[in-house]
């Protein structure tokens, strides 16, 4: 079996668990909660052995490098670290109520990796991209974003547990920001069956990605598509109580979350200061002669920074807690998300766009 | 802060104040974030075609020339090199000192203050307090207590009382100063981005193979006198296998002053040349096609000796210890055959393929032709067992080089490695105190412990409780 056999059962492995987590906490059934863990650790054993036997690959094909150097490594990468924090946590505060929250950050994850038709193969590194700067640069800005990942996931953990009043605006909030989230993992199921299991032809690759949905070629599936989010988001929104009253039932401290939030920021934070940005200036300094060139992905990684500089100064000086600084969590991660993924989609997008005849 | 006095609220102090807000400094991180953010939209020093297209798509052809104008005229399209945004930085960084010294003595006194014992029925004041009781009396139990204690890390003072026998003590009140290094790292790396910009100097320099130069050229086209000579000796591409992927850009360089040869070097492209202040990276290369370039050929006649051999297209040579006379008669940069006629073609300027087309002829008779490719050795050798092996085309490309000359860039790396030792001080370590009060009966001590943290309660109460627990199981 080579690499890309575990990859995949990992893939399969981690949206069943995430199925199973979701079972779990809406069912509380304590075998279901057992069987999730079981299924991610074996996903999460399989995509260990992934990506050492890539790394092994790599070696046997004359290339030899570490497998973190494209985007989908890098992704594949986030995933191991998110998983590996989750099963931490998991053990640590004895309470698997958080996997059906955690679990789906892998699952978008994964969905954008199969319906972006990345390159998964492994390419020899141009000359700019062979330093060991850049390896080290890599693994710690996912470690930190992963950090940033699961601080994400205690946030909205958090802000559902808090809040119930519907006029508040905390609660529209969290119920917005979970009915986007949801639409748009449930609108990549829609492609991965479009695709995968009814094999509809795309066109172009580039369409593939939430193009059964949100971006397909008919305004009036379009249409539909952004109704039934909206219609998902008003349920969301009224019945986000009963969520909490499930979390209630687990038992889990609003406490503990504040403060799991704000610990899991505190490692990311550190962890993106010296490898996000001190390595990536340094690397580019080696390799180009310039530590800080404001281009669009510099740049996004220091919005990121200040994004969490402000959460801990709100957090400290301001002394906000709880639902103000969850929010901050929240907005902070998407700039992650931007950062990581945006840029290369949107802005590249509008500046080629600028480069056409 | 001292109580405002009315009288003496003047303009310096009324400044002051404004520069120690906090929601100014959230308003400075919202207001740099979300202007860089326009300036990730909008490409950053680039022709101004490409930015009118982008603003086209965004406003609309109506809106676009003068939301255009005014952008341009608002320095959006140099943006992070704009006065405003420079401001901005300068604002920030007021704004970071001032509110740090403005804080400093009140940290200070929070670090030097002298721990007192205290009553018993403060303990229970404090969230982190639990009981014990442990078997034996206080003289049995009160050395594990002071080595459970030291495991803690803390050194404690002894106090006798009424209320029993007490330890207190703290630990890592300096870590409270951590923030302060964070905040002055930052203006130690501004501060180095302003000396690399206002002393330093960035260019580039495009060098052919053989060629020397004692300027290196900004962007805006001026010319910077290096101090000393930098020649391109050779450059060149590998590529992976066989395909066009560029393996590693390689320039030899070598540096002379006064005529003398002082330094030569290889630089790629995460290997830069330093030189005097100086840094030299290999940035890019390109062909120099309208330059006479020199085939370069490594020949062994068979059973001969290797020599190396240089020629012009079009020139004739001999090999050596024959009478077998060879002719370069075609060079190709980047050779390749069309798939159906056969026919070779070039596909490209750059020396992708590089290749010589040989002709040899003895006596006046036509022996054999054809192409030696530097990329495949299987070609290098003839049909009577001599072997040409192409090693180059000397002089048909330039080196691109990037020079740098940045004094700033220490303090930059001297103000990421302080903001680092603060953040490791802000995050992992925190003002800590505990207070432990002994009381004890015949064969019992009861043991009352209070702790507080700046930072990280949970973790803090963890450790201690644990500690504590263990005392009660033993024996
Ligand atoms: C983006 C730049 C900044 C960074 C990276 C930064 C970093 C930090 C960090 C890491 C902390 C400690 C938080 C914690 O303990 O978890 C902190 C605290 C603090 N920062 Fe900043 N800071 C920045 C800008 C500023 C500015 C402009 C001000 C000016 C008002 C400021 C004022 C403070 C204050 C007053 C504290 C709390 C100190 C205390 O707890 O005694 N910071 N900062």
């Amino acid at each position: 079996m080579g690499s890309s056999q575990f990859f995949g059962a990992a893939e399969i492995g981690y949206f069943v668990a995430m199925m199973v987590y979701i079972g779990y906490f809406v069912f509380r059934s304590a075998s279901a909660g057992k069987a999730a863990t079981v299924v991610t650790s074996v996903s999460f054993a399989s995509q260990t052995a992934a990506i050492l036997l890539r790394w092994f690959e790599s070696y046997q094909m004359g290339i030899g490098r570490a497998p973190l150097t494209n985007l989908y490594e890098s992704l594949e990468f986030f995933i191991w670290c998110l998983i590996l924090g989750y099963l931490i946590i998991e053990f640590k505060y004895k309470t698997r109520s958080f996997g059906a929250f955690i679990t789906p950050i892998a699952g978008l994850t994964l969905g954008f990796i199969d319906l972006t038709a990345m390159k998964t193969t492994i390419e020899p590194l141009v000359p700019a991209l062979q330093s060991n700067w850049l390896l080290a640069h890599v693994t710690m800005a996912f470690i930190s974003y992963s950090a940033f990942g699961l601080s994400f996931a205690a946030a909205m953990m958090y802000l559902i547990l808090k809040t119930d009043d519907r006029k508040g605006s905390a609660y529209w909030f969290w119920t917005i920001t979970a009915g986007i989230f949801v639409s748009v993992l449930v609108a990549m199921l829609a492609d991965y069956l479009n695709y995968h299991i009814l094999h509809t032809p795309v066109a172009d690759a580039k369409d593939a990605l939430l193009g059964s949905t949100f971006r397909n070629k008919s305004s009036l599936v379009r249409l539909l598509s952004y109704l039934a989010a909206a219609a998902f988001t008003g349920i969301v929104w009224r019945y986000g109580g009963v969520l909490k009253r499930t979390f209630t039932y687990f038992g889990v401290s609003a406490e503990l979350l504040d403060q799991l939030n704000y610990n899991l920021i505190a490692l990311g934070f550190p962890i993106f200061t010296l490898g996000g940005l001190i390595f990536g200036a340094v690397w580019a300094d080696q390799a180009w002669g310039v530590y800080w060139s404001w281009d669009p992905k510099e740049t996004w990684s220091l919005i990121t920074w200040l994004s969490y500089a402000f959460y801990l100064h709100a957090r400290f000086i301001k002394g906000w807690r709880g639902t103000k600084v969850a929010v901050v969590a929240v907005v902070a991660f998407v700039t992650v998300v931007f950062t990581y993924l945006g840029v290369n989609i949107f802005l590249s997008g509008l500046h080629s766009y600028g480069e056409m005849p | 802060m001292e109580k405002p006095d009315k009288n003496n609220n003047n303009i310096v102090e009324k400044v002051w104040k404004f520069f120690t807000s906090v929601k100014l400094a959230a308003a400075l991180i919202l207001t740099i974030a979300i202007t860089s953010i326009a300036g990730t939209v909008i490409e950053q020093q680039t022709e101004p075609a490409k930015n009118v297209k982008l603003f086209v798509k965004i406003f609309g052809a109506k809106l676009a020339p003068s939301i255009y104008s005014a952008s341009d005229a608002m320095g959006l399209m140099d943006m992070y090199h704009s006065g405003w945004f420079t401001g901005l930085l300068v604002l920030f960084c007021a704004n970071l000192i001032i509110c740090s010294i403005d804080r400093l003595p009140k940290i200070s006194r929070l670090v030097n203050e002298e721990l007192s014992p205290m009553e018993e029925p403060s303990f229970k004041k404090f969230s982190i307090h639990k009981e014990y009781n442990l078997q034996g009396n206080i003289k049995d139990r009160v050395e594990d207590i002071l080595k459970t204690l030291k495991s803690l890390g803390f050194k404690t003072v002894e106090h006798k009382s009424a209320d029993g026998l007490q330890f207190y003590g703290q630990k890592w009140g300096i870590s409270r100063y951590a923030v302060y290094v964070v905040h002055l790292s930052i203006v130690l790396i501004l501060l180095g981005a302003v000396i690399g910009v206002k002393f330093g100097f960035n260019g580039y320099l495009s060098l052919p193979e053989g060629e020397s130069s004692d300027v290196a050229y900004t962007r805006d086209g001026k010319t910077q006198p290096l101090g000393f000579t930098v020649r391109c000796d050779d450059f060149n591409v590998d590529f992976y296998n066989d395909t066009d992927m560029p393996k590693e850009y390689k320039s030899w360089l070598s540096i002379h002053e006064n005529g003398k040869e002082i330094l030569s070097q290889s630089i790629e492209v995460n290997r830069p040349l330093k030189y005097k202040g100086y840094a030299i990276y290999q940035a890019s290369y390109g062909p120099v096609t309208d330059k006479n370039a020199l085939i370069i050929l490594r020949v062994t006649p068979s059973g001969g000796k290797t020599e190396t051999m240089s020629m012009h297209v079009g020139d004739s040579f001999k090999i050596p210890g024959s009478t077998i006379e060879g002719k370069a008669k075609y060079f190709s940069p980047a050779l390749a055959f069309n798939k159906e006629t056969k026919e070779p073609f070039t596909y490209s300027e750059m020396m992708n393929n590089p290749a010589v087309y040989l002709e040899f002829k003895k006596d006046g008779k036509d022996l054999y032709e054809g192409w030696v490719v530097k990329r495949y050795p299987k070609t290098w050798d003839m049909p009577d067992g001599n072997k040409m092996e192409l090693v180059d085309y000397w002089g048909y490309q330039y080196t691109g080089l990037q020079v740098r000359n940045d004094p700033g860039v220490w303090i930059v790396y001297l103000g990421c490695l302080t903001m680092l030792l603060g953040l490791y001080g802000a995050f992992f370590l925190s003002h800590r105190k505990i207070w432990v009060l002994l009381k004890g009966t015949k064969n019992q001590t009861t043991v009352m412990v209070a702790a507080t943290t700046n930072k990280n309660r949970l973790s803090f109460e963890g450790v201690i409780y644990r500690a504590f627990e263990m005392l009660t199981v033993q024996r």
